[in-house]
């Protein structure tokens, strides 16, 4: 694992809430991250293509607009298809305590709810890339 | 005035000083929602700049820094109107339906993403989306479901509709001219408003010259056909939820109240023949008393833009009227419960604010949709507040508190130089293409996060007062059978409908996208004969491109 | 890690992708991988574009790609943004203005942040070029944010370098390095729908007057665009055919691969130098022993690093 740890921010979908993404973006540049936010209503495709092409270590998906159980599967899908499921995968915004399980059943490793300071998911993110 | 100063400089040195010097206060520093400095204390001293009959006087009054009209909430309560809709067209009728029966006195409809986006339910972008967070309207025959057994005559009805506005307003006198109802009597107002869209809502489809030009045709054709309806409701709402403070939410959507204008001006229109028809939608926060002197603050400088700016000569087109929702941003996924109480001290400022409508906002806000019984309490507590408080009984009455009179008029001269500003980047349009009004609200959203994780900003639930955290477990769920339904609808409607017809429609909407003529015609003739907003959206599409958002 | 050479050659992206991070963060552990692509590559024609931020450097980049892939070329993108100083932390936000070409088969994006090289261009970038020429890319683009050092860095590197500058930089303008106006080979004028523009041209027509009045036979052009409405694309999309032609019939190509590859290997004798000496002796605890002697003037300064140096020397 090198010390610089590259993230995808992703917003799938038609969903147009952004105010997270943006947040997140910048407070993870600031705990020394580097970024890459692609911005609004990204199929699926781009967001896996970008993250290959730019082989991030984490992609961060935000999403409030209730479509995550159709979206995610295909993403992870992908992610699959195209040989990049050693990424770690995590993700935030409206996501009902209900489905979780069965997202982390595809393998995205943390869900993080409103109200959840920048710092955990920053402790989050090392603990889980195993770096100090 | 020299004694008040002495007077107040003793009482300064001999109380207050000795006593913060002894005692100390809470907190360093002092300040509002909006980061700006609290003193102690106001008196008649900071109301010294301040002329009551050029900058307050009584209410339906030029300015109208005290309410638009001369008996406010006396001869009628503002219009409780809860912004709902999810799943399909049926299922947001009942529910329409059931909050009528309940006391609500105007509909709000929420559409589904794909709607908003103009895409049909069986577009490839609509997967997964269909009516998961609004009602999916595709064509008039879901505009008729939507509207069964509710006369169109007798409610006024919102709907949070922008870029694709046109179409959604064609198919609503469509649904009127089925009833048998005349188009004057529609009363009611199409969002419309692009420009948020652009800095701070996301459901934009085209650039924003011809989404201009949407918008002013649709303002040519009202002020010709539909006398009562709201042509556009411009929107700090969204900006302030999108992070903004609310200096900024107030001077942004002047902003683009200001580029509106000037567009309607630009194609020949007379000020007086569509002014009185912009409508207005602001936040309401958590700050009370600031959100107050905002609310008060917005009238009066609109007013004043408009009568020195415009040249406006009508009483109206001076009038600020608006909307007002609960900050959706303002409530938690923890302690869900306290989330009424916010609401209720929210709704509140803006009652005393002297709005026109109001949505509340429902405890389970950061869990999902509202369910039915978190949304009778909303609409309850504007009962409560309408029928128990007794606030609705007099005029204003915050008016002549020094510290709301001294707020309102420095939130007048705060937002006139970021006005300034934006003047000198060439206008709203030109600030927005530059990422300018982007990047200001993404600041202050970001330092407000800061301020929350620093617990500089409390939060009641989320960094103090903590509790293990349970879910509560009612939260409503979208049926995921609804969208195949949906499409499959779509598609009997499509094999139904005469082909050569519809191929006519869109070519006549072509053609008035290309010699721009005004685009109401053709598509109200397009959607009575059941084509559908997809259909139309993409011959759009065609003719003016897609905007890509490309500010970080 | 091992990288497959021949998915390299042969284009797999995720394969190119994996390469350019080791040749980013290990670099030591690239070099047998990028020994092996160098003889088998001929580096790709490569167009720098630099200027200030926001000028529309990325949204130029879109238009010329698009163009270019229309005609057939498979073209990469190397967007470098500034890591901050405090954290080291980056935002990558080109890749956002660059949505139309992100999907097309033959672009490859990828996002890069200064990481601290202020003081010269990050080695690293010239590999991921040998990286991305070897993948088949036959024209690679460089962004960087041009203030002050950057630009003139990545002139080194570029056979075509376009500087883009706006209305709006009238100021910054004047002061520009002398450096880089020597070493723009064409000059943008983009935003050129802005009110203040007719008077830019003027100054920017003057300067490069001023600047390269030699006799290279190449007379730098200025191109007005606004790149949100492709206006001036056709003519930029020419002019840079243009220098790129006068690059092969002069033979300054060949000049400039050989300037582009002595600067390449002094970075790498630096960047080993340091990692070989230099790195190890400031983990040594005895280093701030040294420090501290100098301090209190037991020892001067320069007798410590000739020490320093000869005690390399035994190993050199
Ligand atoms: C602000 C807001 C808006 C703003 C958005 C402004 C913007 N540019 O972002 C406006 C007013 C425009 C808006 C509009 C709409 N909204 Co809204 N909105 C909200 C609201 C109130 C707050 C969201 C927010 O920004 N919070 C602040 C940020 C900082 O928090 P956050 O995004 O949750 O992010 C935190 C965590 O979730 C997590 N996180 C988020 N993303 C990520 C990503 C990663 C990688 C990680 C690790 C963590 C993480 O970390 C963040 C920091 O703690 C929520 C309700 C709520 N209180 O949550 C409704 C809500 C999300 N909206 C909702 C709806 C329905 C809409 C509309 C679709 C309504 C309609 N029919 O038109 C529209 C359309 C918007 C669109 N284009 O998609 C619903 C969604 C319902 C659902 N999913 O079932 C909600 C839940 C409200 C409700 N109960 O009805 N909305
Ligand atoms: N008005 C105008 N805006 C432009 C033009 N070119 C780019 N922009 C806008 O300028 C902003 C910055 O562009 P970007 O390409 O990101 O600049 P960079 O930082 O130099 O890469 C974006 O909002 C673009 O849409 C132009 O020619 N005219
Ligand atoms: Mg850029």
């Amino acid at each position: 694992m090198s010390e610089n740890i590259k993230v995808l921010i992703a917003k799938p979908g038609l969903d147009g809430h952004d105010r997270g993404a943006k947040v997140i973006a910048r407070g993870l540049k600031e705990a020394g991250m580097e970024v890459v936010y692609t911005g609004l209503r990204q199929t699926t495709e781009q967001i896996v293509r970008a993250a290959v092409q730019e082989d991030v270590d984490v992609i961060g998906l935000s999403i409030l607009s209730g479509a995550h159980s159709h979206l995610f599967p295909e993403i992870m899908k992908k992610l699959k298809d195209n040989g990049k499921d050693d990424v770690l995968v995590i993700a935030g915004g409206i996501i009902p305590d209900d489905d979780h399980a069965e997202l982390k059943d595809l393998g995205i490793k943390g869900i993080f709810k409103p109200g959840t300071p920048i710092n955990e998911i920053v402790e989050f993110i090392h603990q889980e890339l195993d770096v100090a | 005035m020299a004694d008040l100063e002495k007077g107040f400089q003793e009482w300064k040195e001999n109380k207050l000083d000795k006593t913060v010097n002894n005692y100390g206060e809470r907190k360093d520093e002092f300040k509002t929602g909006s980061n700006r400095p609290v003193k102690a204390l106001y008196s008649p001293l900071d109301l010294e700049d301040i002329d009551y009959l050029d900058d307050i006087n009584f209410p339906g009054q030029f300015p109208y820094t005290r309410g638009v009209y001369p008996t406010m909430y006396r001869s009628r309560l503002w219009t409780m109107r809860q912004y709902a809709g999810f799943g399909t067209a049926k299922e947001t009728n009942e529910r329409f339906r059931y909050l009528l029966d309940h006391g609500q006195t105007g509909l709000s409809v929420a559409f589904d993403l794909p709607t908003q986006i103009g895409y049909d339910s069986d577009h490839e972008m609509s997967k997964g989306e269909v009516g998961r967070v609004g009602v999916a309207i595709d064509t008039l025959a879901d505009m008729e479901t939507l509207f069964d057994q509710i006369p169109l005559d007798k409610v006024s009805t919102s709907m949070t509709i922008n870029a694709p506005a046109s179409v959604l307003l064609a198919m609503y006198i469509a649904v009127a001219e089925k009833q048998g109802v005349e188009k004057e009597k529609l009363s009611g107002t199409i969002q419309n408003d692009i420009l948020k869209e652009y800095i701070a809502r996301g459901t934009y489809i085209f650039p924003p010259e011809p989404s201009l030009r949407l918008i002013t045709d649709i303002f040519e054709y009202c002020s010709q056909e539909l006398p009562s309806w709201n042509t556009i409701s411009i929107s700090g709402y969204h900006i302030r939820e999108a992070g903004s403070d609310a200096v900024q939410e107030l001077a942004f959507t002047i902003a683009d109240g200001i580029e509106y204008v000037e567009s309607a001006l630009s194609i020949g229109m007379d000020v007086d023949s569509f002014a009185p028809r912009l409508s207005f939608f602001f936040n309401g926060q958590m700050d009370f008393l600031e959100e107050v002197a905002k609310f008060r603050a917005a009238r009066r400088l609109w007013a004043e833009i408009m009568k020195e700016r415009f040249g406006a000569e009508k009483a109206k087109s001076c009038m600020l009227r608006f909307h007002t929702q609960t900050a959706g941003a303002a409530l938690t996924a923890q302690q869900p419960q306290n989330n009424i109480v916010r609401v209720a001290i929210q709704a509140l400022a803006a009652v005393l604010g002297g709005t026109q409508s109001l949505h509340t906002n429902s405890f389970d806000e950061a869990l999902g949709l509202p369910t039915e019984e978190a949304a009778k309490i909303a609409l309850r507590t504007q009962h409560i507040i309408a029928e128990e408080s007794g606030v609705a009984d007099t005029i204003d009455p915050l008016a002549g508190s020094y510290y709301i009179e001294s707020m309102t008029d420095k939130l007048v001269d705060e937002a006139r130089e970021y006005l300034d500003e934006i003047e000198e980047l060439g206008g709203m349009a030109e600030a927005i293409k530059a990422g300018y009004v982007q990047r200001e609200i993404q600041e202050s959203a970001y330092q407000e996060q800061k301020a929350v994780e620093s617990g500089e900003k409390v939060v009641v639930g989320v960094n103090k007062y903590k509790e293990d955290s349970k879910e509560i477990g009612d939260i409503l769920k979208v049926d995921p059978n609804l969208e195949k339904d949906q499409c499959q609808q779509l598609a009997e409607i499509r094999s139904d409908r005469d082909s050569d017809k519809t191929e006519k429609h869109l070519k006549d909407i072509r053609n008035a996208a290309i010699n721009d003529e005004n685009l109401m015609y053709p598509i109200l003739d397009a959607v009575r004969d059941y084509v559908s907003i997809g259909e139309i959206c993409q011959v759009l599409r065609e003719e003016f491109g897609e905007y890509e958002a490309k500010i970080f | 890690m091992k990288i497959d050479v021949d998915k390299i050659l042969a284009g797999d992206e995720k394969t190119v992708a994996k390469a350019i991070s080791l040749v980013e963060n290990s670099r030591g552990e690239a070099f047998d991988l990028l020994r092996e692509l160098y003889l088998k590559t001929n580096l790709a024609y490569l167009l720098g574009v630099t200027g200030p931020p926001g000028g529309g450097k990325s949204t130029l980049v879109e238009k010329i790609v698009s163009r270019w892939v229309d005609s057939g070329e498979k073209v990469a993108v190397i967007a470098i943004d500034p890591s901050s100083e405090f954290s080291g932390g980056a935002l990558l936000g080109d890749r956002i203005r660059m949505g139309k070409i992100a999907t097309h088969p033959d672009v490859f994006i990828r996002s890069m942040a200064t990481r601290g090289y202020l003081g010269g261009l990050n080695p690293a970038i010239f590999d991921t070029v040998l990286v991305l020429s070897a993948a088949g890319y036959e024209r690679i683009v460089i962004e960087t944010v041009g203030v002050g050092q950057n630009e003139i860095d990545i002139v080194s590197l570029a056979d075509t370098t376009l500087v883009v500058t706006v209305p709006e930089a009238g100021d910054e303008i004047q002061s520009f390095k002398a450096g880089l106006m020597e070493a723009g080979d064409l000059f943008v004028l983009n935003k050129s729908d802005h009110a203040t523009a007719h008077k830019m041209e003027l100054i920017l027509k003057q300067m490069i007057d001023l600047a390269r009045s030699d006799d290279s036979g190449w007379k730098i052009p200025l191109i007005k665009t606004i790149a949100t409405e492709e206006d001036g694309i056709g003519d930029l999309i020419e002019e840079i055919a243009a220098h790129k032609n006068y690059l092969e019939v002069s033979n300054l190509e060949l000049d400039n691969k050989k300037k582009v590859m002595k600067n390449h290997l002094i970075h790498l004798l630096e960047e080993g130098l340091r990692n070989k000496y230099i790195e190890p002796l400031l983990k040594d605890k005895d280093f701030d022993h040294s420090v501290d002697e100098v301090i209190e003037r037991k020892k001067d300064p320069y007798t410590q690093v000739s020490e320093w140096l000869s005690d390399f020397g035994e190993g050199v």
